[in-house]
């Protein structure tokens, strides 16, 4: 008896379990050879962890991955007090005027291409070099806050959609100040979408490439600007080393996030 | 009144039209469903939705499954409709076993619970959507809808969609659609249960209008008894899945065969008899308290020591003197059409009366009263379990 | 003494206003480093090159003339510049390709996922996540492992004999292409499983009972109700992939230039910020075009028969 299946569409389940294979297949490949004794990326010589070895006796190596984690923790963590806050502004209300204005703002760094970003900055910046003197890291901490912004503020503001007024309301009957209440009720409730939302940020600002490149100065090396460096040279097994160690790192950053926004329940 | 025709549209010849097979020789029954098993989950999870159900549903008929959430009433509609498909067992449709087809490929639609309207559609646009998808000319389909339309008088929403209209609209939407592409026999899950009291009151007897208009068989599932009882032509209600008992509403309501049906449509009394002198139907009961009343049994009794019989409330008469049995009041609740005159009898099983109001005189008991019952011939029905 | 009207409307005032103040630090931020900036940019298409770099504050629209043509050396003639046509070209090509064939891929897939029982849904969304949010860098580097001549794919054409010597793949736009469609292909599917999930699969019922079929289902019903995440995923893979960077230089190689290392060209040996910035506010044009021409489609409602 020929069974149809509701759900079913011909060819659907083999795309996808494709795409899934594909997906991860040159990940695979690529930790796989980070594990390679030979010099050559193209053939086996065995298991070794000489290439980890190597990056990690490389200071150029360790000073990018320290700046990267400088300038994505800070970021992440004005970039979410930011969000948040605006997050706060912009739910929960009947619609006001800038209301609209406000959700374009804060989503307009997703709407540029980020080599357009990256242009803009590499002049508004050469001209405030000028200005002031000053050549820190302060420019790519003000650059990569910006477009996190946006990512921050996704989880939170979803979590702040979903949570019930009523129970606000219920802590303001209790004689809770709208301090109180926020601190007491509205705060801990946010507090998953806050941490969802901080790892976001985080994870982007590790990952940008293109607007680092066109704003930083020299010295300024993020592990991914220092990485394309070094492909452009040619690849040797230490960039599957680097990649491998960066890799985990994701993997272990969006795990937690998996739980942390699954967990809304 | 608008009065439409089964076979107009959908050719009464045998063939197919668009792959939808059309019944050759429409028989007397419109559904048959035979030995019907459907399992759900394997293993331990195994549970039966179905267990061995057969029930042949007529032609132009306006029937009913009737019974509790989770009995399996909602299941056998889905295979009916094609969703879901047998364990075991055949369904025919007018002699013709459908079981294998996909629901693209049956004569049989549906109004489903929630209704399913296409939001992304307007409203004529769900109407004639099944006639488009049978490859119909588009002024047949024209002409179709704006007779659907008329019918469930929708006229004016014609063109809104349908995330723009109330739920009793919808409900009339989700008819006509369903009733568009003339289907031979039309399933409704649960079609009243999102409205409220009034509008479910008026859309039952649209429902009835319409199944008469048409001329469809209708099937119908319902947990509600009232609902059930009022519309139907017959009624099957259904146990954790099986089928107890197919009938009239009146055979349903009159004559139980099991005590869950009994228990499930309206309220009883239940009272344990011993029964003697079987025959034609009938039967002799002798009572707890020792009166003798003679009760029709159901189908399928098997004598033994001890049997139910039942009694409805407004089938008893409660009296100040000797009845067939005897009591005290224990309660007294008014309904405004009917008093309920609630009663311990000395035998220790409860019972309840229900008395119909005068304007002007009380019920004339009150709690601690001592009185009787007595019971007519033809009130009192004994159950096969 | 104030109505009870007035002291409403006074809250609702003083509310806006801690709103406003609120979200100040997030649109101030925004505006200093993403979108202000911006407007420099255009501003700077209209000045002149300086000689360093940079540029003299002198009006000219010598940048825009140079997007899309060349000025003859000796008799100062303009013909189109086909080298910059080509780039245009082939950035919106690639850019489009890439949109369709992530979508083409995408849609079965988020289809699949959205199908699964609920406790298996999770895992296939979680294997979604982590290439969503594992560094782009990364997964094309890895693309490049696998497609260059002693990749794994080169090897085992050889090893099985199909091919006698080794394909090549990376310095091509298809390896561009391949390269795009493997690290967007997440953008695409994560919104459309969004809206996949949501999909009330009873009006798929609906359809079945209605008489259509397989197809019919997909193309009337499931499509037109996944559509807003059809649309997002479309958005959010075609932008990126219009400015696409890191692809093409792992990938392209530097031969095959796309819009993006077009433009750095003109902040680095170039030395022509006018026509860098020009090409800029060009690839921001492009993008506001798309960007309305799928808000347009989006907000179309289709009107048939009634």
């Amino acid at each position: 008896m020929a069974k149809f299946s509701i759900k079913h569409q011909p060819g659907f389940t083999a795309i996808a379990t494709t795409c899934f294979v594909v997906l991860y297949m040159p990940i695979v490949v690529l930790v796989v050879y980070a594990f390679n004794a030979a010099t050559s990326t193209s053939e086996w010589g065995g298991f070794s962890l000489k290439w980890f070895q190597s990056a990690w006796q490389n200071t150029q190596v360790i000073d990018a991955t320290l700046l990267s984690f400088q300038i994505g923790s800070v970021a992440a963590v004005l970039a979410t007090i930011a969000a948040t806050m605006a997050a706060l502004a912009t739910t929960r209300t009947a619609p006001y005027r800038g209301l609209t204005f406000k959700y374009a703002a804060i989503n307009q760094p997703l709407m540029v291409p980020e080599i357009v970003t990256g242009v803009a900055l590499l002049i508004f910046f050469s001209r405030v070099k000028i200005f002031t003197g000053y050549s820190g890291l302060g420019y790519l901490i003000a650059a990569h806050t910006a477009f996190c912004i946006p990512f921050a503020y996704l989880p939170i503001r979803a979590r702040l959609e979903n949570m019930d007024l009523t129970l606000e309301r219920a802590a303001a009957d209790l004689y809770a100040t709208p301090w109180q209440t926020f601190r007491r009720v509205t705060l801990p409730l946010l507090w998953p979408g806050i941490l969802a939302g901080l790892m976001l940020a985080f994870v982007i600002s590790l990952d940008d490439v293109v607007i680092t490149e066109f704003v930083k100065s020299g010295g300024q090396d993020t592990l991914p600007t220092y990485m394309l460096g070094q492909i452009r040279r040619g690849i040797t097994p230490e960039i599957n080393a680097i990649s491998t160690a960066f890799l985990l790192l994701s993997v272990a950053i969006v795990t937690l996030f998996f739980f942390v926004s699954r967990k809304q329940d | 009144m608008v009065t439409i025709k089964t076979g107009t549209h959908l050719p009464t010849r045998a063939g197919s039209l668009n792959g939808v097979i059309v019944p050759e020789q429409p028989g007397k029954n419109a559904i048959e469903v035979r030995g019907v098993r459907k399992v759900f989950g394997t293993g331990e999870n195994q549970v039966a939705a179905l267990d061995t159900v057969s029930v042949s549903i007529r032609e132009n008929e306006f029937f009913t499954l009737l019974g509790p959430s989770g009995c399996g009433k909602t299941t056998l509609l889905r295979l009916i409709a094609g969703f879901d498909f047998p364990t075991a067992g055949e369904i025919l449709l007018h002699g013709q076993d459908i079981a294998p087809l996909p629901p693209f490929k049956r004569p049989v639609n549906t109004v489903f619970q929630s209704y399913a309207l296409f939001p992304h559609m307007t409203v004529a646009q769900n109407i004639g959507f099944g006639l488009e998808m049978l490859g119909k000319p588009k002024a047949e389909i024209e002409a179709r809808v704006a007779q659907m339309l008329k019918l469930v008088k929708m006229e004016a929403l014609k063109a809104r969609r349908t995330s723009q209209i109330s739920g009793g609209q919808q409900q009339r939407v989700a008819l006509a659609r369903a009733l568009a592409p003339q289907p031979k026999v039309l399933l409704l899950d649960e079609p009243l249960s999102a409205l409220d009291y009034k509008l479910r009151k008026e859309m039952q007897i649209e429902l009835k209008r319409l199944q008469h208009e048409t001329g469809i068989t209708f099937i119908f599932v319902t947990h509600d008894q009232e609902e059930a009882l009022t519309m139907s032509d017959r009624i099957a209600v259904m146990s954790a899945g099986k089928i107890l008992q197919v009938g009239t509403p009146r055979d349903i309501y009159d004559k139980p065969a099991e005590r869950f049906v009994a228990d499930f449509i309206g309220e009883t009394n239940f009272l344990t008899a011993a029964v003697a002198d079987m025959g034609n139907g009938k039967a002799r009961a002798t009572l707890k308290s020792g009166a003798v009343i003679e009760a029709t049994v159901a189908d399928g009794f098997q004598p033994k020591d001890s049997a139910t019989v039942v009694v409805r409330p407004e089938h008893a008469k409660l009296v100040k003197g000797k009845g067939d049995l005897s009591g005290s009041v224990t309660n007294v609740v008014y309904f405004g059409t009917d008093t309920h005159i609630h009663v311990q009898l000395d035998s220790g099983e409860a019972f309840t009366v229900r008395q119909q109001n005068t304007r002007t005189a009380g019920c004339g008991f009150e709690v601690g009263d001592a009185v009787g019952i007595s019971i007519g011939n033809d009130a009192a029905q004994v159950l096969r379990d | 003494m104030a109505t009870a009207e007035q002291v409403a409307k006074e809250a609702e005032q003083s509310d806006v206003r801690a709103r406003w103040l609120l979200s100040a630090p997030a649109l101030l931020i925004i505006l200093v480093a993403a979108t202000g900036p911006l407007l420099i940019v255009l501003v700077y298409s209209f000045l002149t090159p300086g000689p360093y770099g940079d540029v003299k504050w002198q009006f000219s629209p010598e940048a825009w003339v140079s997007v899309f043509m060349e000025r003859d050396i000796f008799d100062d003639t303009l013909s189109l510049a086909a080298a910059h046509i080509t780039i245009f070209w082939r950035s919106i090509k690639l850019a489009v390709v890439t949109t369709i064939a992530t979508l083409a891929l995408g849609f079965p897939t988020a289809y699949f996922m959205a199908t699964r029982s609920e406790k298996t849904r999770d895992i296939w969304l979680f294997l979604i996540t982590i290439p969503f949010w594992t560094n782009l860098l990364i997964r094309t580097f890895a693309v490049l492992q696998i497609i260059r001549n002693e990749g794994i794919i080169n090897t085992l054409l050889i090893k099985a004999g199909i091919v006698s010597a080794p394909v090549q793949i990376l310095f091509t736009d298809t390896a561009i292409l391949v390269g795009m469609a493997y690290v967007y292909l997440p953008l695409m599917v994560l919104p459309i499983y969004a809206s996949m999930e949501k999909l009330d699969f009873r009006l798929v019922e609906a359809g079945y009972d209605l008489y259509a079929n397989r197809f019919q289902v997909l193309r009337r019903i499931i499509f037109p109700l996944v559509k807003p995440g059809v649309i997002a995923g479309s958005i959010l893979v075609f932008i990126p992939a219009i400015g696409a960077y890191v692809t093409p230089v792992v990938l392209g190689g530097g031969k095959n230039m796309m819009l993006s290392n077009l433009i750095e060209l003109q902040f680095g040996q170039g030395r022509n910020w006018p026509l860098g910035s020009a090409l800029s506010i060009a690839v921001m044009i492009i993008v506001m075009v798309a960007l309305l021409a799928y808000v347009r489609n989006a907000g179309r409602t289709e009107v048939r028969h009634g």
